[in-house]
């Protein structure tokens, strides 16, 4: 059995099956950073049986929230993300990119009303799956996963 | 459920051929006397940008068409105290039947139409769209050539910044035609948009003489977020005399005006000049789109 490189944690989330190389978007997209206080795990290139390399990000004492949970899913669609109680996973979700995403993500475009002084949220339909492209609804432009600001 | 214009990209080919036939239809009326078809009814105009065109024509049609109109203007409104659009925008839209709104913000017509229970028009938003100016266009082309399958479009000039030809060239993907961009590097049509539409050719030479369509744009100064690159492209493509005289005399050159120089004023006197009767097209086009978004039937 291979060597642990970080350990179990008590409670919170594990999102595994990240692509190689995404997990700090991942965390960047979740807002985990030196001020949020949250003890965070990031491994990467982990050899895989089901991809070559996969990212594993571990957040203890969070749960993430449906919402964190669909955003995810456009940055690792084939991820898995685990709920942990007690050091036992409780709760195992497939990630599955949803029809859109509303109230989630930043629109990158400056131009566009959702980054305005108005009250409206960004929100984006996704126009192709593999790889993912969202288009704003406002703005009506077209992103990819590493045009978004998380 | 009421009926918005905000982006060419809602629209069918039908939804497009409604508009044109409506704007045919009303185009008698477009001059003269104004007609009764609409009394009472109240259009307002939100411009938070300049405007010419867009603005008079679209008041002009509602006053053609028997009705009347408001208009608000950023600097003399409570948005420049600081109250957000979209509160100004439900407040005007309460005192008329249809509202036009012309944004700096990609997306603002989409949100007010949202938020609000009249029609609203998208007279522009930010690099977006401009989805009045399309029809008027196509009904320019239209009424040129009797219909639009089969011609050769050429686009030139700010491909990149100018929202007249993303809405256009996202239009003309409904038609069965050839389309073929001329600009510099710097002002390249956003590629989201040419692969959409599948752009036949692009070059960046002034290759227009087997054009039937010469639709030609102005470098949109006010856009650029470095005033260098402006001063390099800014006399990219000039259109002159010479040039023209060049393309086939049934072929045209249009412009969605103001033109600041990329189109000398010797090519106006030329058989192929249609840019004045297009800006003039205008007006029927607004009519048209008026009637349609109010349901209204002029026989009726």
């Amino acid at each position: 059995m291979p060597e642990l490189k970080v350990s179990k944690i008590s409670n919170g989330t594990v999102v595994d099956h990240i692509p190689g190389g995404k997990g700090l978007d991942i965390l960047r997209l979740l807002g985990l950073n030196a001020v949020s206080e949250k003890t965070v795990s990031l491994v990467m290139n982990v050899t895989s049986s089901k991809m070559v390399k996969k990212d594993i990000v571990k957040i203890e004492g969070r749960r993430l929230e449906d919402k964190e949970v669909k955003s995810v899913s456009v940055i690792a669609p084939e991820a898995t993300v685990n709920i942990i109680e007690d050091y036992e996973v409780t709760e195992k979700q497939r990630l599955d990119l949803p029809e859109r995403i509303d109230g989630v993500l930043e629109c990158p475009n400056p131009h566009c009303v959702t980054n305005t002084d108005e009250p409206l949220q960004a929100s984006f339909v996704i126009d192709e799956r593999n790889p993912v492209v969202l288009r704003c609804e406002y703005c009506e432009r077209k992103f990819t996963s590493s045009d978004l600001d998380v | 459920m009421k009926e918005n214009l905000i982006s060419v990209n809602d629209l069918t080919r039908g939804d497009i051929e409604s508009f044109l036939s409506k704007a045919s239809e009303v185009e008698e009326l477009s001059e003269g006397e104004a007609s009764d078809i609409l009394p009472g009814c109240m259009l307002s105009t939100i411009f938070l940008e300049p405007s010419t065109r867009t603005r008079l024509s679209f008041e002009t049609a509602m006053q053609r068409l028997g009705g009347g109109t408001i208009n608000l203007a950023e600097e003399v409104s409570s948005i420049e105290k600081g109250e957000n659009i979209t509160d100004t925008g439900k407040v005007v839209a309460s005192y008329t039947d249809i509202c036009v709104v012309r944004s700096p913000y990609e997306g603002t017509a989409r949100m007010l139409a949202e938020r609000t229970n009249i029609p609203v028009v998208n007279g522009g938003d930010g690099s977006n769209q401009h989805p009045t100016q399309t029809l008027l266009d196509l009904y320019t082309i239209k009424k040129e050539f009797g219909g639009i399958d089969g011609l050769k479009v050429g686009m030139m000039g700010d491909l990149k910044y100018g929202r007249t030809v993303h809405s256009l060239a996202e239009a003309l993907d409904h038609y069965d035609v050839e389309i073929r961009l001329i600009s510099p590097e710097e002002t390249k049509m956003p590629r989201d948009i040419v692969e959409d539409v599948g752009i036949q050719e692009e070059t960046t030479e002034m290759k227009i003489e087997d054009l039937d369509v010469l639709y030609a744009t102005r470098i949109q100064k006010e856009r650029f977020p470095d005033k260098e690159e402006y001063e390099r492209v800014k006399d990219a493509f000039i259109l002159d005399e010479d040039r023209v005289k060049g393309m086939n005399e049934e072929s045209i050159v249009m412009h969605p005006l103001p033109r600041v120089g990329e189109i000398k004023p010797g090519v106006d006197e030329l058989p192929q000049a249609r840019y004045f009767e297009q800006a003039q097209n205008g007006v029927p086009t607004r009519m048209g789109i008026i009637l349609e978004l109010l349901g209204v039937d002029i026989d009726a």
